[in-house]
């Protein structure tokens, strides 16, 4: 990424889209490719009763295959041409900033429970990147679990995962 | 006439005091879920299906149907202030609605938004009213290879009519349906693509598909471009309103053209998303200054939403009448329908009168209210989304969180969220479209069941697609949708080099 074709400061450095675009037709080949063979497994032709439950995911697969596979091909075929650009270092560096932490709130649903994991995720959020202070924070990340509570639990009658806190309550 | 009749005897139904306030709810709650991106109609009736067994099922559905109407409304104020898509079908309500509101004529947007909708949605309505009967009848000699010719229409269209490049569409599409696949086939019973992994015996929902691709995608688009909400603010005043009024009658022709899309793809399986793409794409190509598309032109916010007003009312016509749901949010509907014990179907016209034209009445009140809940609080809801991005956010993460994991109350639908998300958000930047792989997701496995018997009925061949006129035509016209991108390549490429003899687009 270093050869880009209007090479910038080291701060506004961009991302081109030639390895992103890369990645993502080749990762439809793949599944095209899983998609085909299970296909093949399952049977893509006719069994007594008609068509096997293949027949219709094999045509699919090989559609899939046919138009990722010509992105893939193009991106390739072009890859010392131009590089638009995909997005700059800063800009990626926001969405980690937000994907990171999503990731870690989806691990900690399963281990916390949804309320405390909310809780968590809305305060770290307010406190990292909207630099509110503590008591602003602490009123919109407890309010906003306690509303979910209320609203699912004891109003629609949705049970929601729950952790050892709301263990420790008896809830 | 009898259906005057019972009409009237349906607004004396619909038009007590609980029935107009809990209208009332619903358009204002369809606002909200509409207007918050991640939160759909959908999903939102879903949520809110177990809190209606105890009601009344008239007074429910009157509550229910008026969400999606809400919803329906409120897509359209995100797509113009923030260029945030709320709902699907809102996509193309984007293209020329935010280059407005950039221009100043948020106000002028938003007015033809909301009331080319109310226009869409009435024609529907009216539509339900008379044509039911009838329509019914023609759709019930629809056989499978008709059905999966329809279905060939819609997604086709999408090749000839999106911006994206073709071969990115059909890939996408085609993801769509791949996913579909997965789980057990419901014909033969095996499993599919399931390599093994016990949490994707029951597939792929849609509905976690939809939060991961527009709720969480979105977010990380937003992050992308920084903090903040990049709004407009937009104040509707009477003036505006009805300057803006006056100068609609021009797009007369708009209009008829995008409710018949709209009441066309609602009425067989096609849905408001398609049918947006497709009037917006129509009205392009028939525009006398197709370049100022994209710019701001008020046509291009007229079309969409006509015809997904259109769409989403007309859906609930094969759902009453057939008991096929011509969307999403529709068979949500029909799911609510056999949980109050109502048999959807030609019957309940006659056993459940009241029900249905009650229902059909509160279609015409609940939009008239609807126009005027939305004209009226657009600055509440535009200031709602002027909340801090950092306060929104993970506010709108932890719903979608609750909206996946309710669909099955399962984890794993959490986990895929985020799949879905990272992939809406490199499918985004690189130009995939998003809306063939949710719809491709959605109708996969009853395009496959139709596809599936038609080869049955035909023993494998595929002449049975041009068997008869009506199917012959449909399929034809699929065709040429398919292959009008390749039109426009050919002729550019003829205008280039000298005449050649052109070689025929046959699509397999």
């Amino acid at each position: 990424m270093e050869e880009n074709q209007e090479p910038r400061d080291a701060a506004g450095a961009v991302v081109g889209s030639r390895w992103p675009e890369v990645i993502v037709s080749a990762m439809l080949v793949g599944v095209a490719v899983l998609v085909i063979t299970d296909s093949l497994r399952v049977g893509n032709g006719w069994a007594d009763d008609g068509p096997q439950s293949g027949y219709f995911p094999f045509y699919i697969g090989l559609i899939l295959l046919a138009s990722s596979g010509s992105v893939l091909v193009g991106a390739l075929l072009k890859w010392r041409g131009d590089n638009p650009v995909f997005a700059e270092r800063s800009q990626l560096a926001s969405v980690c900033a937000v994907l990171v932490p999503m990731t870690v709130y989806v691990a900690g649903i399963a281990w916390l429970g949804i309320y405390v994991a909310s809780f968590l995720l809305i305060a770290f959020f307010m406190r990292r990147h909207g630099k509110y202070g503590w008591a602003g924070t602490a009123t919109v990340s407890v309010a906003v679990p306690l509303v979910v509570y209320l609203v699912f639990e004891r109003w629609f009658l949705v049970l929601l995962p729950k952790g050892p806190l709301e263990a420790l309550l008896g809830l | 006439m009898d259906e005057i009749n019972n009409l009237l005897h349906g607004f004396s139904v619909a038009l007590t005091l609980p029935n107009l306030g809990f209208m009332l709810v619903g358009i204002t709650l369809g606002v909200l879920i509409g207007v918050l991106p991640g939160l759909g109609g959908a999903n939102g009736i879903a949520i809110l299906l177990p809190l209606t067994l105890s009601m009344n099922p008239t007074t429910a559905i009157i509550m229910l149907s008026c969400i999606y109407w809400g919803a329906l409304f409120g897509g359209a104020i995100t797509s113009i202030l923030f260029n945030i898509p709320g709902e699907p079908w809102s996509v193309a309500t984007t293209f020329d609605g935010y280059p407005m509101a950039q221009q100043g004529r948020a106000a002028q947007a938003l007015t033809a938004a909301f009331t080319s909708s109310f226009v869409g949605a009435l024609f529907a309505v009216v539509l339900i009213t008379f044509l039911a009967p009838l329509l019914a009848k023609f759709a019930i000699r629809f056989g499978p290879a008709e059905f999966f010719a329809v279905q060939l229409l819609t997604f086709c269209s999408f090749v000839g009519m999106s911006k994206e490049p073709p071969a990115k569409v059909i890939a996408a599409m085609m993801l769509g349906f791949a996913l579909a696949a997965v789980g057990m086939d419901s014909v033969t019973g095996q499993l599919r693509m399931t390599y093994g992994y016990p949490p994707l015996l029951k597939g792929f929902d849609f509905l976690i598909a939809v939060i991961g691709l527009f709720g969480i995608g979105e977010i990380l688009l937003t992050m992308e471009e920084g903090l903040a909400f990049k709004g407009k603010h937009a104040k509707i005043d009477p003036k505006v309103v009805w300057s803006t009024w006056k100068t609609l009658p021009r797009h007369w022709l708009t209009f008829l053209r995008s409710t018949a899309i709209g009441c066309w793809m609602g009425i067989t399986p096609g849905g408001a998303t398609p049918a947006s793409f497709m009037s917006y794409g129509i009205a392009r190509r028939m525009s006398k200054e197709p370049d100022s598309f994209g710019k701001g032109q008020v046509e291009g916010v007229l079309a969409p939403e006509t015809a997904a007003h259109a769409a989403g009312t007309s859906a609930l016509l094969p759902m009453l009448t057939l008991g096929i749901p011509g969307s999403p949010t529709a068979a949500v509907l029909l799911g609510g329908l056999l949980i109050w014990g109502l048999q959807p179907g030609p019957m309940l016209f006659v056993e459940q009168k009241d029900f249905v034209w009650g229902l059909i009445a509160s279609m015409y009140l609940g939009n008239i209210v609807g126009l005027f809940v939305v004209l009226t609080t657009v600055p509440f809801w535009a200031a709602m989304l002027r909340i801090p991005f950092s306060v929104i956010a993970p506010v709108i993460v932890v719903i979608c969180a609750i909206g996946a994991y309710t669909v099955h109350s399962s984890m794993f639908d959490v986990v895929l969220m985020l799949v879905f998300g990272v992939l809406g958000y490199l499918f985004k930047k690189l130009r995939y479209p998003l809306a063939p792989l949710v719809l491709a997701l959605v109708l996969g496995d009853m395009a496959e069941a139709s596809f599936r018997q038609s080869m049955l009925i035909s023993q494998g061949s595929l002449s049975i697609f041009w068997s008869n006129g009506l199917v012959g035509s449909i399929v034809g016209l699929a065709l040429v949708m398919l292959c009008w991108p390749l039109l426009g390549t050919l002729k550019s490429w003829l205008q280039r080099s000298a005449p050649a003899a052109p070689a025929e687009g046959n699509a397999s």
